[in-house]
């Protein structure tokens, strides 16, 4: 006699009891150390606490450990804990002209006050796979010494002097927050911002890259771009004044974009913002790009039809966590509708066919 | 006799470049107004104004309701004047396309008013469709093809038909015969005489081209620079055009 | 599990879930925006439903899961085992014990009753959706009624197969005005809507949209005067306990185009043997 498929319950236990003795891999091999991944894995830990939205290295690290190194994975795990915690306010807004820069490039100037500082970066090395790191060796040390602590103010304020370049409109209005309000569209600015800070770096990637192919292409330079960091600063309430509570490392893009003006109006370059926690530059100059195409209705550009350009295509699309449980969910099981579906399909082609037959032969 | 719709002093700006401005006439049931001019001369936007496609700066669209009279259409609510556009009124554009839903059957396309002001008889909304398909000269058993296997003039009359088929009070035109040729054009044109006449429709026609009002047009006015610079009977303003514009007009089109 | 909250979400989020609740009820068949919460199983997986789930335990509550019309299946048992752990409530496989039922592409065959909660895991709350990809587009289409173009998909179906081809999330007009993803039920269940004199909730946590339909109220599916809707099911009867009315799944049983059917309500199937009903293939319990 036929029994109805039983067990789920064991099942699941046995997989995930499965799933932890794959993630430990060959015992014989030491564990990896939350530690060494906060350490040695650093860029998959920034990128974790970006689309994760949450500055924590070593639960990040420990989302790698967790995830098997599956980084959306690992995004996943700490959003899931995020949004469990308390909220105990906001901060004061970051002031990144204050930035203790460990990496400051510009592309639009030679030189800049405060100097081109290339730091610790990929650039310039060659891509060649370095063997000896396979073996164990020391830790290399690079030469250094000590500078005296210099003001290292924002490239774009110097076009902004000469008036050459759109100036934001200061506001002391509270930005809408993605986690707390569902996000209803058309959105501000500051709600895209926020969005495409979580968003998946890869889609965010090649939403930017698609600008300089020429989908809503918009000439973009890179401004500045600065990775260092930031005092974060607190107002208590019981105190009346604002404290110090922590520091953040961030990525800073400011790009320099293709300049508007009519006959009437003097032109003057415009811009596109990109900020991410931690070193996560790729991800920061992305941003940037795509923040600027979505720019296109106020700066008072054509909507030329590009995807860059849709905010509602890019919003909606950009969240890696939306994406990849409604795209993996078509694993579970669907049985009742594919069962509706043959039904209905039988009895399409059981009409089809019977009228087939009753048509005479032509 | 109410006028179906007063349109009085209308004006649109872009910036500091005025669309057009100080438009006025009536339209009485029945009756046909051409809206000519050269591009850029205002006149369709105009149209896009007077359809409420666009929100004009200044001026009132009023339009003889069947449930409340002469109404303001440009302050009247969305909800009102969307019902409005897709009952009393219809809009045929220039490029079918726009007009069309290009994924979705003939017969799909034509039900579309119907089904969206309530019809829910599967047979009738076929059989309104198969009628108004052969009005327009579309052969019935094309009912189910998608208008992208149709050509550019079957695609126009199809539209035609698309619109005409909750029988609105009132038409307007952008260049209904524009991007045709011009034997299709002769065609179209024909038909569109014959509905206007037999339905006794009343409609706004904007073109540039002087045949098409001629042809269809009891009154007309010609456009340039976003202003009115005559109107008058058609006959009256092709025969013996006043202003300098419309006689260069008539005569570059006598050329021909 | 003692360091989250009662029933995984903190008091705030709740308060907040049961104000778009409120405003589903009051506005039968309207889409609520929510600010649904990252949860700890991925988006797709009936986040929605668990949130509003969440929103409505009380310790007093009996919760029933199903997906598929079992309370087997992977997803069920995960679910219910997550509101084991985090509210402590009691659980049921029975529908007539349950007070909350969270299910996912079914209703019980079962006629439930005054007081149960049904809530349902919406993966894209939008009917218009398909027709529309634009949230912009389709808001404004619900708020001016502007609902034709639901119909020339209906139309459409006809001219093509001779019949409505949509076989589940079949579309329902609630109370004559807004028109409703009843989620991905097969149509057999449509008629369960309406009238229901239980509380049906649909939560869509992905696209962050609550709904829902209070009792007894008015919900028809749409259809053609001259094509009524027909609710369907596989012709066969339950190979098991025997029953002709209740929707079945197809289990093939060899490689030789051996098959049977089963009721897909397996607390229902049970139920019925265990009265004594049995089917072709069945065995008296």
């Amino acid at each position: 006699m036929y029994v109805a498929v039983k067990g789920g319950e064991r099942a699941i236990d046995n997989a995930h009891a499965w799933l932890a003795e794959e993630r430990r891999g060959d015992p014989s091999v030491p564990e990896l150390g939350v530690a060494q991944i906060r350490e040695q894995l650093a860029l998959s830990v920034n990128r974790v606490m970006a689309e994760g939205s949450l500055y924590d290295p070593d639960l990040a690290a420990l989302a790698i450990k967790q995830a098997r190194g599956d980084l959306i994975e690992a995004v996943f795990l700490i959003r899931a804990y995020r949004t469990t915690l308390p909220r105990f306010g906001a901060s004061q807004p970051v002031d990144t002209a204050a930035m203790d820069c460990l990496r400051r490039v510009s592309a639009t100037f030679k030189d800049v006050p405060g100097g081109q500082v290339l730091g610790p970066t990929f650039d310039y090395t060659h891509r060649l796979l370095d063997f000896k790191l396979m073996a164990e060796g020391e830790a290399p040390v690079a030469p250094g010494e000590p500078v005296e602590p210099a003001p290292v103010p924002h490239v774009t304020g110097f076009l902004n002097r000469d008036g050459l370049i759109e100036q934001e409109p200061e506001s002391d209005a509270a930005p809408g927050d993605l986690t707390r309000e569902p996000l209803e569209l058309p959105a501000s600015r500051a709600l895209r911002l926020q969005s495409l800070a979580r968003g998946d770096e890869g889609f965010v990637l090649g939403m930017a890259y698609s600008t300089q192919r020429g989908y809503a292409r918009n000439h973009a330079f890179v401004g500045e771009l600065r990775i260092g960091t930031c005092c974060i600063e607190m107002e208590i309430q019981e105190l009346g004044f604002a404290v110090e509570i922590g520091e953040v490392e961030l990525t800073e893009c400011e790009t320099v974009n293709q300049f508007k003006g009519s006959k009437t109006e003097p032109p003057q370059f415009t811009r596109g913002y990109g900020l991410t926690f931690a070193q996560n530059e790729r991800k920061a100059i992305s941003m940037a790009l795509v923040d600027r195409a979505l720019r296109w209705r106020e700066l008072g550009e054509d909507d030329s039809g590009a995807p860059a350009q849709d905010e509602e295509f890019v919003l909606m699309h950009s969240d890696n966590i939306q994406a990849t449980g409604f795209l993996e969910h078509i694993k579970l099981p669907h049985y009742v509708d594919f069962q509706s579906e043959l039904e209905l399909v039988r009895k399409i082609r059981a009409e089809a066919i019977a009228a087939n037959k009753d048509a005479p032969d032509v | 006799m109410t006028p179906l719709l007063q349109v009085r002093g209308i004006e649109k700006r872009y910036g500091a470049r005025i669309g057009c401005t100080g438009v006025s006439f009536d339209l009485y049931p029945g009756e046909v107004m051409g809206i000519v001019g050269e591009s850029g001369s205002g006149k369709s936007t105009l149209l896009s104004c007077l359809a409420g496609h666009l929100a004009p700066d200044q001026g009132q669209v009023i339009f003889d309701t069947r449930a409340k009279g002469p109404v303001d259409t440009v302050t009247m609510a969305e909800p009102e004047r969307r019902m409005l556009a897709r009952t009393d009124w219809a809009f045929v554009h220039q490029n079918p396309r726009d007009g069309l839903r290009m994924g979705v059957s003939a017969g799909g396309n034509v039900g579309e008013r119907l089904m969206a002001v309530g019809a829910r008889n599967y047979g009738q909304i076929r059989s309104s469709a198969e009628d108004w398909l052969g009005r327009v000269e579309i052969a019935a058993d094309r009912i189910d093809d998608r208008p992208a296997a149709f050509s550019g003039g079957m695609q126009q009359r199809l539209q035609i038909a698309r619109n005409l088929v909750t029988g609105p009070r009132l038409v307007f035109m952008d260049e209904p015969t524009g991007g045709l040729d011009v034997s299709v054009q002769a065609r179209l044109l024909d038909l569109l005489r014959g509905l206007v006449r037999r339905l006794g429709l009343s409609a706004v026609i904007v073109t540039h081209d002087l045949a098409v009002v001629r042809l269809l047009a009891d009154r007309l006015m010609v456009m340039k620079g976003g202003l009115v610079v005559e109107t008058g009977l058609t006959d009256q303003v092709l025969d013996d055009p006043q202003h300098a514009y419309t006689q260069l007009l008539v005569s570059s089109v006598l050329q021909v | 599990m003692s360091d989250y909250n009662f029933a995984y979400l903190d008091e705030e989020t709740k308060r907040m879930i049961r104000r778009a609740i409120l405003k589903g009820v009051a506005i039968p068949g309207y889409q609520v925006p929510f600010a649904s919460r990252e949860m700890p199983m991925p988006y797709g997986w009936g986040t929605g439903g668990v949130q509003v789930t969440a929103a409505c335990l009380t310790p007093e509550d009996v919760l029933k899961v199903i997906d598929q019309g079992a309370d087997d299946t992977t997803n069920a048992v995960s679910i219910r085992k997550f509101f084991q752990l985090t509210a402590g409530v009691e659980v049921t496989e029975a529908t007539a014990g349950a007070s909350l039922i969270q299910t996912r592409h079914r209703i019980p065959e079962a006629a439930l009753t005054e007081g149960q909660i049904v809530v349902f895991q919406v993966p894209i709350p939008e009917p218009l959706r398909f027709l529309e990809p634009r949230e912009t587009e389709t808001r404004k289409m619900h708020e001016l009624e502007e609902y034709g173009l639901m119909h020339v998909k209906l139309y459409e179906d006809i001219a093509r197969h001779g019949q409505i081809a949509t076989a589940y999330a079949y579309p329902v007009k609630v109370e004559g005005r807004y028109v409703m993803d009843p989620s991905p039920i097969p149509k057999f269940d449509n008629p369960k809507l309406d009238g229901s004199p239980a509380l049906m909730l649909f939560g869509a946590g992905r696209e962050q949209r609550i709904y829902a339909l209070p009792p007894y109220t008015k919900v028809v599916s749409l259809d053609f005067e001259d094509h009524p809707f027909e609710p369907s099911k596989a012709d066969h009867d339950c190979d098991l306990c025997g029953a002709s009315d209740t929707y079945l799944d197809e289990v093939i049983v060899d490689d030789q185009g051996g098959r049977m059917f089963v009721c897909s309500d397996t607390d229902h199937c049970r139920c019925r043997r265990e009265a004594g009903h049995v089917g072709r293939l069945g065995v008296a319990a």
